[in-house]
């Protein structure tokens, strides 16, 4: 798989401020990556280095073999910053068709992209008098603008309701599928955790994590939580038996490593009659990223 | 060059919704029809035209009122852009930024132009209706025309490189007043407080009229001046500067939209937004 885009040893101080430290990062065609870490983790910084909007202090970037910011890297490159803004004066439909234009586009394309992100009812509308997700999703319309090959997206679902995020990563995932790379940033741990197929994760401007999630989740080695049920009246007695910790009338709670996982279900199977269901929690992606994130990692 | 007319032309529906276009149109012609109207009781009596007076009226004017349209129009170009936000957005797109600033100039420069011909012909008509003989003074009137944009066009430059200096739209028009008031008001009164000292020296003689020339405002005053019959009409520091030759005042007010601009340009490619 040839890398869309390529950073490596990638530093950006604001004065003391060491924003983005050592970073290295890839991102594929088809791939779609999440990027987390703590407000101030340096991941919109991180975007605009690879945008080309701020020069990197030290590294290597590449995006499609061009230097971050040239002619030849942003035909390609899509961008939604965090908080995206429009001129309050313009119409969504104009404001695309300038965008249109400005991508060498028909500008026609504007109404089907408006369509896309359901804002064809508020396109000739100015933008000075749309809602933040009408805005958001105006901002992702004009990502859509003449196929481009990698995406750089700052918290696109900020401000979107649930329907509308849905939609959001309908279209991440077609997009994906016809081959573009995707590199987004969220504080979303949930939406990102089924929708995304690698985690990136800074802390302080240095990445932390790298790899798909049941990848971290294993290297994270957190404990499964195994939610067993019992047959009322039984729970004492299960909880007894199992080593767990009765949490109300019925259940019992069990934690365990992940290699013994297998051994515990079957040490509950054999308990048979008292039990009434049994429900196998594996580490969620909130606490992966607490994991990843925490300041000192032994 | 598709790029930098689909930039233009958004510029304009901009101004034209946020009333700019309106309310330069308005500005021009008010003045312009006043000073005119005014103007025309002291005629008769210096034995010129009447549309030879009101180009000298509309001179005084223009030095005034353009450079103060021109930099109303662009301080907020780059620090109102960079302060909403739509500056970063617009640089990932694939268009230089000398296309960008382009697009905006001549946004700014056809509406500064739109108000000026329609100011100054509104006057120049009321002229020609009111005195057969005035079209004497259409050459003049003529040099006036195609000579406001250019001056505006000077500022507007000035303009945006004032705005990409500032980056804050509050900042940005601090600074257009503070260059209006020093280029267009207190130079003329320095220049004439140095000659009032100087009493006939060496600065009169050899340093004045090049330092008039050197401003854009004054070598529009001077140009437009030497084609029109109204020399006689003017007063104080271009009486004086009326030996400066034309070509000299013609490369200073074509020179300086070229210098201001590609200024502006410099600085605006140091801007992260
Ligand atoms: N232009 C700038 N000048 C000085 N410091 C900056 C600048 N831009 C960002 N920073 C600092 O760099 C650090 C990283 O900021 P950045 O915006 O990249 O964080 P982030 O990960 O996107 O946070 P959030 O999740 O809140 O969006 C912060 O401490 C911020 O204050
Ligand atoms: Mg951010």
């Amino acid at each position: 798989m040839t890398d869309t885009l390529e950073l490596s040893g990638t530093d950006k101080s604001f004065g003391t401020l060491k924003a983005v430290d050592d970073l290295s990062l890839t991102v594929a065609a088809g791939e779609r990556v999440a990027l987390l870490g703590h407000n101030g983790a340096g991941k919109s910084t991180l975007m605009k280095i690879i945008l080309g909007l701020m020069p990197a202090d030290r590294g290597t970037i590449s995006v499609f073999g061009a230097r971050p910011g040239s002619a030849e890297a942003r035909r390609f490159v899509a961008y939604l910053p965090e908080n995206v803004a429009f001129h309050p004066a313009l119409t969504g439909r104009e404001q695309l068709r300038l965008f249109c234009r400005l991508r060498r586009a028909a500008p026609d394309a504007a109404g089907q992209l408006l369509a896309r992100v359901r804002l064809d009812e508020a396109a000739d509308r100015r933008i000075g008098t749309y809602s933040k997700g009408m805005r958001q999703r105006l901002g992702l319309a004009q990502a859509l603008i003449g196929r481009p090959r990698l995406f750089v997206l700052d918290e696109p679902t900020s401000g979107l309701d649930p329907v509308s995020r849905r939609e959001f990563y309908a279209i991440l995932e077609e997009l994906a599928g016809d081959g573009a790379a995707i590199l987004l940033s969220s504080h979303a741990l949930t939406e990102v955790e089924a929708k995304t197929d690698r985690i990136a994760i800074m802390r302080r401007g240095r990445l932390v994590a790298n790899a798909p999630l049941a990848a971290l989740r294993s290297r994270s080695a957190l404990p499964v939580r195994l939610h067993v049920v019992a047959r009322a009246g039984d729970a004492d007695r299960v909880a007894a038996s199992l080593a767990g910790s009765r949490i109300n009338g019925v259940g019992v709670d069990i934690l365990c490593a992940p290699e013994d996982k297998l051994d515990r279900i079957g040490a509950i199977a054999a308990l048979g009659p008292l039990i009434e269901d049994i429900e196998v929690a594996p580490p969620s992606l909130e606490d992966i990223y607490a994991f990843f994130s925490r300041e000192e990692r032994p | 060059m598709t790029s930098i007319l689909a930039l233009a032309a958004s510029e304009f529906r901009i101004a034209l919704r946020n009333r700019w276009v309106a309310i330069a149109i308005v500005m021009m012609t008010l003045f312009a029809v006043v000073l005119t109207v005014a103007g025309t009781a002291a005629t008769g009596t210096l034995g010129v035209d009447r549309l030879t007076v009101t180009v000298a009226s509309l001179i005084s004017l223009g030095v005034y009122l353009l450079p103060l349209l021109a930099l109303l129009l662009s301080f907020d170009a780059v620090a109102g852009e960079c302060e909403r936000g739509t500056l970063a957005l617009m640089l990932t797109y694939p268009v230089g930024r000398a296309e960008i600033l382009a697009g905006k100039f001549i946004a700014h420069l056809g509406i500064l132009a739109l108000a000026a011909t329609i100011g100054f012909g509104t006057a120049a008509a009321i002229a020609l209706i009111a005195d057969p003989e005035a079209s004497v003074g259409l050459p003049a009137l003529f040099r006036l025309f195609w000579t406001a944009p250019v001056l505006g066009a000077a500022f507007l430059g000035i303009g945006y490189a004032l705005s990409a200096v500032a980056r804050r739209p509050g900042a940005a028009a601090g600074l257009a007043i503070a260059v209006w008031l020093v280029v267009v008001v207190l130079y003329d009164i320095a220049l004439l407080a140095a000659i009032v000292t100087d009493g006939g020296g060496t600065f009169t003689v050899d340093f004045f009229p090049w330092l008039l020339a050197a401003n854009p405002a004054d070598a529009f005053r001077l140009f437009n001046l030497a084609a029109s019959e109204a020399t006689a009409l003017a007063s104080g520091v271009d009486g004086a500067a009326a030996s400066m030759p034309p070509a000299a005042t013609l490369v200073a007010i074509l020179a300086w939209p070229l210098l201001a601009l590609a200024f502006a340009h410099l600085v605006f490619r140091r801007v992260t937004p």
